[in-house]
C-alpha cells in the first residue's frame, strides 16, 4: 500500500552554507526581505536591482539548481496575470492600444504591472530558497522560538504531518473509483454529469469523515502520552553569532536600499 | 508506585472488575470484563473484529472511562490520577499514523517524557535510549511520513518506551507488516521486560511470545488460560470466529 503523494516535500537536502544556517535566522531574514521588496516604490528599477543582489548571492551559496528555482517560482505568474488589467486602467501617457477593443495601455500602467511582476517574483524566489534549504520541522521550530502563538504553530505542525497522510487517503479513494470506472465498447461513459458530481461529493464527504475520525484517534494518542491541552515543544541549540550578524547586515542593507529608493 | 516491597497490590499489574462501556451511539462494546494480570505477565488478547479488544485497551489508561473498576498496580483509576496512570501504561495504537503526530521522529518520542515534566536533558536521553532500544537510532530528524510501516511501528513503540511504563498495551502490533518487518518487531517485543497485553490476530506471535491467552467476544472475556491449551481448543476458537490450529 505504498502510495506516494505527487506533491512532495519542499526541502531538498544539501550541505551548503544556506542549508546549514539556523532556521531562526533564515525565517526572519526571508520575511524582512519580502517586506523590503514589497515596500519598494513602483518603477524604481535601480532599487529592485539592488534588492536582487542578496537573492542572487543566496541562490549561488545554496547550490540549488536555478532551473528548479525558476520552475517553483512560476507559482507567482498567475497572480501577475491578475494584475495585467492595470496596464489599461491606469491613467498616463498612451503607449499602444489594442485594435478592435479600443483599450489603451499607459506608460504608468505598464510600469506598475512590471513592478508587480518583479516584486512578486523576487518574493517567491526568496520563499523558494527558504523552503528548499530548510526542513519543515526546522521552520516550525523557528516559528516557535520566534514567539508565534503555540496553538498556531501546533496547528501548522499537524497540517504538515497529516497533509501527506490525508493526501494518500484521497489518492486511494480516487484509485478505487478509477478501478471501477470501466467502459464497455459502444456504451457512453460514466452516466450523467450530475451523477458523477454526486460520486465526487460522496468521496469528499467520506474523506472529511475519515479525517475527522482520525483526529479523534490522534487526540487519544496525545492524551495517552499526557497531553493536557497546552502544546509544549522541545527546543535546544545555541544561536550562532556569525549567522545572526549576517542576517543583521542583510536587514541594514535592505533598509539602506529602501532609504535610497525614497530620497 | 513500583516499590521493591512485595505485597499483593504491587504484584498485580492490572485488575479489571465488571467493566462495562457503551459508545455514545449506543453500541455496548464492553459487557462486564473481569481480568487480573500479574506483574511481568505476557498476555494475548484474541477475538474477532468488533469484539471490544481495542475499546478494552483504551480503558487501561483512562482514554475511555466505563462503569466498573480498573486498577493499575493496585491504584484505582480516577480522574485525578489519570496523568500518573498514563505514565505507567504505555498504549501503542494500531495505526502508527495516529500515534506519530509530530513533525519529526525525535519530537514524537520526546513527547511523552516532555509532558511528564522531566528536565530537558533527561527528556532527550530517554528519547535517544528508546530509539536505540527499537533499533531506530539516527532517525531523529526524519519526518514520520518518510518511514516504512515497520519503522513507524517501531518508533510508535519507542514513543511509549520513552515514558518507561511498567505495562505495555499493544493493539495489533504486527498487522500489515511484511515477514521481515514482522520478525524484527517480534524480536523487539521479546526483549522488552514490561507486563504486556497484546491484542492481535497473529497466532504464531501469540504462540511464540505470550504464555497466557484471553479470548474476547461481544464485549466479554469468554476464555482465559494458558496459550497452548486455548490454541488447541478448536471448538472454542471456531465458536468465536478464530482460526483453528
Amino acid at each position: 500500500m505504498a502510495i506516494r503523494v505527487p506533491f512532495g516535500e519542499r526541502y531538498l537536502p544539501g550541505s551548503s552554507a544556506i542549508h546549514a544556517m539556523d532556521a531562526r535566522v533564515k525565517l526572519p531574514a526571508a520575511l524582512a526581505y519580502i517586506f523590503a521588496v514589497t515596500l519598494t516604490p513602483v518603477g524604481h528599477w535601480a532599487a529592485l536591482g539592488l534588492l536582487a543582489l542578496p537573492l542572487v548571492a543566496a541562490l549561488a551559496l545554496s547550490r540549488l539548481s536555478p532551473l528548479l528555482v525558476a520552475r517553483r517560482s512560476a507559482l507567482a505568474l498567475p497572480f501577475v496575470l491578475a494584475a495585467a488589467p492595470l496596464m489599461f486602467t491606469k491613467e498616463g501617457e498612451a503607449l499602444f492600444s489594442v485594435p478592435l477593443l479600443g483599450w489603451t495601455a499607459s506608460q504608468e500602467g505598464l510600469e506598475a504591472v512590471l513592478s508587480i511582476l518583479a516584486k512578486s517574483w523576487l518574493s517567491v524566489v526568496a520563499a523558494v530558497i527558504l523552503t528548499a534549504t530548510t526542513p519543515a520541522a526546522e521552520l516550525l521550530r523557528a516559528m516557535r522560538t520566534l514567539g508565534l502563538p503555540r496553538v498556531m504553530v501546533a496547528t501548522v505542525s499537524f497540517m504538515y504531518r497529516y497533509l501527506f497522510v490525508i493526501g494518500e487517503e484521497a489518492l486511494r479513494l480516487m484509485r478505487a473509483r478509477d478501478s471501477r470506472s470501466a467502459r464497455l465498447p459502444g456504451q457512453k461513459v460514466g452516466s450523467r454529469l450530475g451523477w458523477r458530481a454526486k460520486v465526487l461529493g460522496h468521496m469528499v464527504g467520506s474523506l472529511f469523515l475519515r479525517t475527522y475520525e482520525r483526529s479523534e484517534r490522534v487526540y487519544a494518542a496525545m492524551q495517552a502520552r499526557g497531553y493536557d491541552g497546552e502544546p509544549r515543544f522541545l527546543w535546544d541549540r545555541a544561536w550562532r553569532v556569525p549567522e545572526v550578524l549576517v542576517a543583521a547586515a542583510l536587514v541594514i542593507y535592505l533598509a539602506g536600499v529602501e532609504v535610497y529608493a525614497r530620497y | 508506585m513500583l516499590g521493591t516491597r512485595v505485597d499483593t497490590a504491587v504484584e498485580t499489574a492490572v485488575e479489571v472488575a465488571n467493566l462495562r462501556f457503551a459508545y455514545p451511539d449506543g453500541v455496548q462494546a464492553l459487557r462486564g470484563v473481569n481480568l487480573t494480570v500479574r506483574r511481568g505477565e505476557k498476555v494475548a488478547l484474541l477475538g474477532p473484529n468488533g469484539a471490544g479488544k481495542s475499546t478494552f485497551l483504551l480503558h487501561l489508561n483512562g482514554i475511555l472511562r466505563g462503569e466498573g473498576q480498573v486498577r493499575i498496580a493496585g491504584v484505582p483509576l480516577r480522574p485525578d490520577n489519570l496523568a500518573q496512570v498514563r505514565a505507567e501504561v504505555g498504549l501503542v495504537f494500531e495505526n502508527p499514523d495516529d500515534q506519530l503526530f509530530s513533525p519529526t521522529v525525535l519530537e514524537d518520542v520526546a513527547y511523552g517524557p516532555l509532558y511528564m515534566g522531566l528536565p530537558r536533558e533527561e527528556v532527550l536521553e530517554r528519547a535517544q535510549r528508546a530509539l536505540a532500544q527499537v533499533g531506530m537510532a539516527g532517525f531523529d530528524e526524519r519526518p514520520p511520513h518518510h518511514l516504512s510501516l515497520g519503522q513507524k511501528k517501531r518508533v510508535a513503540i519507542a514513543t511509549v518506551l520513552a515514558m518507561e511504563p511498567a505495562i505495555l498495551a499493544l493493539d495489533e502490533p504486527t498487522a500489515g507488516l511484511d515477514p521481515g518487518a514482522r520478525r524484527e518487531l517480534i524480536r523487539l517485543l521479546r526483549g522488552l521486560p514490561q507486563t504486556m497485553i497484546v491484542s492481535t490476530h497473529d497466532i504464531p506471535l501469540v504462540r511464540d511470545l505470550l504464555p497466557r491467552t484471553l479470548v474476547m467476544d461481544s464485549g466479554v472475556i469468554v476464555a482465559d488460560g494458558e496459550t497452548p491449551a486455548i490454541l488447541s481448543d478448536g471448538a472454542l476458537l471456531a465458536a468465536h470466529g478464530l482460526d483453528v490450529f
